[in-house]
């Protein structure tokens, strides 16, 4: 995509978002809306935050895709890490591993270790390009990330884009 | 009708509320900063989650169930990132996690 769309699509993405959340469609409010929305594409112009990174429209559609199974994931984890607080005896074994992330930009090796963050009973301590240090609550949540599902389908999500 | 999206929206905000409270219950029994980390992460994902679900029920089809739409994606991407920058920070401080003793295997 080249930057004259990105803006086109920050432009339109902030008007959706300021349309969603003031409520008043009359036409001072409108205009006031509109100069805001203009405010702020120049300020992220100035910044140099219109790339790939800063509106990563195309990205941010295909991981739509896999949001039911990532919040499958997140229901299974949350009951998993659950049960574990509220047996008496906390059946804990916290562990660091390492695993692959095999996306090729930087903003699809964000979302992967975001993912891993998001599911309960793993959380991505650190970041290398191409590797993420996870603590895991126990072998059996660090299992659920060693499978390298979330990393195929976060890398598919990216080659669609 | 009315009824029905009542007693959905109850169920979920109760489930929500019950996996917040053992989101609190799991910072107090973790044993160290890492694994505290997780219990945190219920509360932020189903607790958050349900609760913002059985809202959207009892807000109906409108603007203000857009708007807890909207609160829901904006939490399901920055929590994990403050979760992740903690974690990185207590790392980077030089704070050492407790590890299962079968765990020290770099394999894990």
């Amino acid at each position: 995509m080249r930057a004259g769309s990105k803006l086109a699509v920050l432009g339109l993405a902030l008007a959706a978002c300021w349309l969603a959340l003031s409520g008043h469609y009359e036409p001072l409010f409108l205009f006031l809306g509109l100069v805001s929305v203009a405010f702020c594409l120049y300020i992220a112009r100035r910044m140099r935050l219109i790339d790939h990174e800063g509106v990563p429209a195309r990205l941010s559609l295909s991981a739509l895709r896999q949001l039911p199974w990532l919040i499958g994931e997140i229901g299974k984890a949350n009951i998993a890490v659950a049960r574990r607080i509220v047996d008496p005896a906390l059946p804990v074994a916290p562990r660091l591993f390492e695993t692959a992330a095999s996306q090729k930009s930087d903003i699809g090796q964000a979302t992967y270790a975001n993912w891993i963050t998001l599911t309960p009973g793993t959380v991505s301590v650190d970041l290398d390009p191409g590797t993420i240090r996870v603590h895991a609550l126990s072998a059996g949540d660090a299992a659920g990330v060693q499978t390298g599902e979330m990393d195929r389908r976060v890398s598919d999500a990216e080659k669609r884009s | 009708m009315e009824l029905v999206a009542d007693i959905v929206s109850w169920a979920l905000l109760g489930a929500g509320s019950v996996f917040i409270v053992i989101g609190g219950i799991g910072l107090l029994r973790m044993p160290d900063f890492f694994t505290r980390l997780h219990p945190a992460g219920i509360t932020d994902t189903m607790g958050a989650g349900l609760i913002l679900l059985g809202l959207i029920v009892q807000a109906g089809f409108s603007l203000v169930s857009l708007k807890l739409l909207l609160i829901m994606a904006f939490l399901f991407i920055t929590s994990p990132t403050t979760t992740h920058t903690t974690a990185r920070a207590a790392l980077a401080a030089g704070l050492k996690p407790l590890l299962a003793p079968e765990a020290d295997r770099k394999d894990g």
